[in-house]
């Protein structure tokens, strides 16, 4: 089923026109309508849809509020407070903007949390997870960026600790640092180029979305068994199927997300953030936004500047060696009664180190840090490869269609339509 | 491969066929209102905010210091208004046009306060397409526009094209002899 | 099993926790006051508001700025309601700085669009004049200032119904309440005045407020309305600088109801139709386990 023609056939003079000179109805047709998914795929498997849709939410919130916002040290603060109260619902746009980013991690925690347990990073699917990994690298850096534009004194102090951090690489540290800056310290014209690369970022993020999107075509999508689709018995077409299912998980995502916006706007934000930026005082707890806590936490277990720095960023990128890491050949941890319970074990880990990047770096916190960063690369680097070679698999399902109906009963259903059941077999 | 999606609307003449097919439409309805309804914030958004709206105080103009034949600027809503001194010879001159000429028919008595017409108070944008006539120009002596060579006349007529319209008169009233207040009417706030 | 392995990390995290959580914090919670405009359905007290911006008036103006307020706020729906004529005469008691026409700067009464003017001219002034530290200024002060009630209500407070977003309004009416004589033996240095509330009790501000010095509105039958007593004062305020710090609230609230309630009943909707068009397919398959599937 790779990269299969499309099977759109324009039906006007005017539709076959166009279609011959760009077939792009077509592209679409075979990506979002005639695309064969696995029929058992559960709710994780609509964090795409979801996903996609918080990446427009933002865009455009975020145009939007551009259109009042004024990044400079002196009238940021004042051009939020001026959207909050003086533009018309310009609080709602920017607490969809703001409780946005959060959601927006949310969804991508519990796509990549889907993405480990069913082992969909596994061949042939490494370079669709690389280009995620590429994505969430994009969404941090985008975040961290965007979190600075308020010029509250967590922005200030923010942005100075980040950018301190690059100024611990060897060598050109000190150079990329006042790169940053635009001068001696964090001031005015680091937040206007801030401003500029938070509004450049989440457009390279679509385009590497666009080529998530197009991995994800010709491989085809994984399923909760791990095994690939062997017939059309396997497959549901994507539209109305997974349309729909896509729909109804986002409108309940929406309405989780509407509760944030109108009940608990401030709630994931830091209250330090509503003090204008002040560069002679520093917060007393000064924490990143939740989604970075895990990392601030490895960073602060090191005792050392450099080290520290080095290991939040391996933190990040060990993630994408996970498809050579990974020994099992079996995808789904449904089937790997020991590495499933290794994941649940990371899965804890990543909330408690979450917890610790809250907590204040002394006593008993750093030494829980220390242990759960140790954990955090070991289960990477030796529970990966160890596991996969002398775990048992369970016993498997012999296809898809038999982990629905149960091993050797008849499918009796009226799954697919007739005429599809009746082509012949494209999959690849 | 799946070629063709199942038609889920295959199945009338069941039972619920009727109710599902209203459940269908809601669903779609639900969606469309919600789509809009989203457009709704973004879209006002757009629109002058409460500040740009109190910035738009009236604004006093003390005419004292204004020589006859002298055109002043002024800004209101951030907008460009002319008030003029006229002599006697351009009121007459105003007065004195048949209305059957112009192109927008308006007496001048009709933009002028009543007993004081030696004040003429317009708009200071071209009503084709805004640019700022030079006072004094062209064949009425009123207002020529660089841009596209409209005539106004010193009532603030417009008297040759391709403008289509006279300067409008902003809201302004009185206050005394020597002083108005641009942006109230007597008594009533512009809108 | 994976149950006990997360709880076990859970535990130990939180026991190591709780072992480094003694950092001896001896500055207690405020108080959780009740509030009008707390939870889902939550609205100000416009009397309230009106009294908080009087306390804010005779007293706090002094000294603290309240920059992003305009005049005109004061009038707007889901604040004091105080009605135009009144924000009127009261923005005409203050003066504000304009240019003339020859550029000479002059005064000029105050307008319902102007900011309220703040009692130093620039932060250097307030911060001379107020031994070395500008006082904040009030416009989001609520929402700038909070308090740890750590785990598990750090959790809880997110929830609807048992949520809790008003720890800066409590904090600031604690501070307003928590003066006191310092303990035996312990001495505060010169410009500082103890407060239990405040984090390492040594605060700048002196007691602010005292009983019966901000005379109220009586009300019909000439008895007051509310208690004049500091306590009252510091509700008052802390509500007054809720809404400074949200005018929108109100609106917020209203209009949270009714788009929550629109997805919850189109998620229905979409839910019912999602079955009818999975039914062609003999159905959908639900759960993380496989022998859980149901067959058909």
């Amino acid at each position: 089923m790779s990269a299969h023609a499309s099977t759109y056939v324009p039906k006007s003079r005017l539709a076959k026109w166009f279609e011959s000179r760009l077939p792009i109805v077509g592209l679409v047709h075979s990506s979002f309508v005639s695309y064969p998914v696995p029929r058992n795929l559960n709710y994780f498997w609509t964090f795409g849809a979801i996903l996609m849709a918080m990446l427009i939410s933002q865009i455009v919130t975020g145009i939007w509020l551009a259109m009042h916002y004024e990044p400079t040290a002196a009238g940021a603060f004042n051009s939020v407070e001026h959207i909050m109260r003086d533009v018309n619902y310009g609080w709602l746009l920017r607490y969809m903007h703001a409780n946005g980013a959060s959601m927006f991690f949310v969804a991508v925690y519990i796509h990549m949390f889907r993405a480990l347990y069913y082992g969909s990073y596994k061949a042939p699917r490494e370079i669709l997870y690389i280009l995620g990994v590429i994505i969430y690298l994009l969404m941090m850096a985008t975040a961290f960026l965007g979190y600075t534009l308020p010029w509250g004194q967590m922005s200030f102090w923010g942005a100075t600790v980040i950018t301190s951090i690059l100024g611990a690489i060897p060598v050109v540290g000190d150079t990329i640092q006042s790169l940053l800056w635009g001068g001696y310290s964090v001031g005015s014209p680091t937040l206007n180029r801030f401003f500029s690369l938070h509004y450049l970022l989440p457009f390279m993020i679509l385009g590497v979305v666009v080529l998530h999107v197009w991995a994800l075509h010709v491989t085809g999508q994984n399923n909760p068994t791990g095994i690939p689709i062997k017939s059309d018995k396997d497959t549901v077409p994507f539209t109305p199927y997974a349309t729909i299912k896509d729909v109804f998980a986002s409108m309940v995502f929406f309405a989780f997300f509407a509760y944030w916006i109108f009940y608990q706007p401030n709630y994931l934000g830091h209250a330090d953030n509503y003090i204008p930026a002040n560069p002679a005082v520093t917060p007393a707890h000064i924490v990143p936004e939740w989604y970075f806590l895990p990392f601030y936490a490895i960073l602060r277990a090191v005792p050392d500047k450099l080290g520290g720095v080095v290991l939040m960023f391996s933190a990040v990128l060990i993630l994408a060696l996970a498809p050579w890491l990974d020994t099992s050949r079996i995808r789904s941890a449904n089937y790997r009664p020991i590495y499933r319970q290794f994941l649940w074990l990371f899965v804890s880990v990543c909330v408690a180190l979450g917890y610790l990047g809250a907590m204040p770096p002394e006593g008993g916190y750093v030494i829980a840090a220390r242990l759960c960063t140790a954990y955090y690369f070991a289960h990477f680097l030796l529970v990966m490869p160890l596991v996969g070679l002398f775990e048992t698999p369970k016993p498997m399902p012999g296809s898809i269609l038999d982990s629905v109906t149960g091993p050797g009963k008849q499918f009796s259903g009226s799954g697919m339509p007739v005429g599809a059941a009746a082509a012949p077999s494209s999959k690849g | 491969m799946a070629n063709t999606a199942a038609n889920p609307d295959s199945t009338h003449g069941e039972p619920d066929g009727t109710r599902r097919d209203f459940m269908f439409l809601a669903t779609g309805a639900g969606l469309a209102v919600g789509g809009v309804a989203v457009a709704w914030p973004f879209v006002a958004s757009m629109a002058p905010d409460a500040e740009t709206i109190a910035a738009g105080a009236p604004l006093e103009v003390d005419l004292t210091p204004i020589q006859e034949g002298q055109i002043v600027n002024v800004f209101w809503r951030g907008k460009l208004i002319f008030v003029r001194s006229r002599s006697e010879k351009e009121i007459k001159e105003a007065q004195d046009v048949k209305l059957s000429e112009l192109i927008d028919p308006q007496a001048d008595s009709a933009r002028v306060k009543d007993g004081h017409a030696k004040w003429l108070i317009v708009y200071g944008n071209c009503t084709h397409l805004g640019c700022v006539p030079l006072g004094h120009q062209g064949q009425y002596e009123g207002w020529s526009c660089p841009c596209h060579g409209s005539l106004y006349d010193t009532s603030g007529r417009v008297r040759r094209g391709p403008a289509p319209a006279n300067l409008p008169v902003p809201p302004y009233a009185f206050e005394t002899d020597t002083k108005i207040r641009i942006g109230e009417e007597a008594g009533k706030a512009a809108a | 099993m994976t149950r006990l392995i997360a709880a076990s990390v859970f535990a130990a995290t939180l026991g190591l926790a709780a072992a480094s959580a003694e950092d001896g914090h001896d500055t207690p919670h405020p108080p959780r006051e009740k509030w009008s405009f707390s939870g889902i359905f939550g609205r100000f007290d416009e009397a309230q508001l009106q009294r908080g911006f009087q306390v804010y008036k005779e007293v706090c103006s002094s000294c603290h700025s309240m920059n992003f307020v305009r005049f005109r706020n004061l009038a707007e729906e889901g604040g004091p309601s105080f009605s135009t004529g009144q924000v009127k005469a009261l923005a005409a008691e203050y003066k504000v700085k304009e240019q003339n026409d020859v550029g000479e700067d002059v005064d000029r009464p105050a307008r319902p669009g102007d900011a309220v003017p703040p009692p130093f001219p620039n932060e250097k002034a307030a911060a001379a004049a107020n031994g070395g530290k500008a006082p904040p200024d009030f416009s989001v002060l609520s929402k700038a200032r909070t308090y740890s009630r750590g785990f598990p209500w750090f959790l809880i407070d997110a929830l609807p119904f048992v949520g809790y977003t008003e720890h800066g309004v409590d904090y600031i009416h604690a501070i307003l309440t928590g003066y006191e004589d310092p303990p035996d033996g312990k001495e505060t240095p010169a410009g500082t005045y103890y407060n239990i509330y405040y984090p390492g009790h040594l605060i700048a501000m002196p007691k602010p407020l005292s009983d019966g010095q901000v005379t109220y509105a009586k009300g019909a039958n000439g008895e007051p309305v509310v208690p004049e007593t500091v306590n009252q004062y510091g509700k008052d305020i802390a509500a007054f600088l809720a809404w400074t710090a949200e005018p929108h609230m109100m609106a917020r609230k209203a209009l949270g109801f009714r788009v929550i309630l629109f997805l919850l009943i189109l998620s229905g909707l979409l839910y019912y139709v999602k079955k009818k068009v999975w039914a062609k397919a003999g159905g959908e398959v639900h759960g993380l386990q496989p022998e859980l599937h149901k067959t058909y």
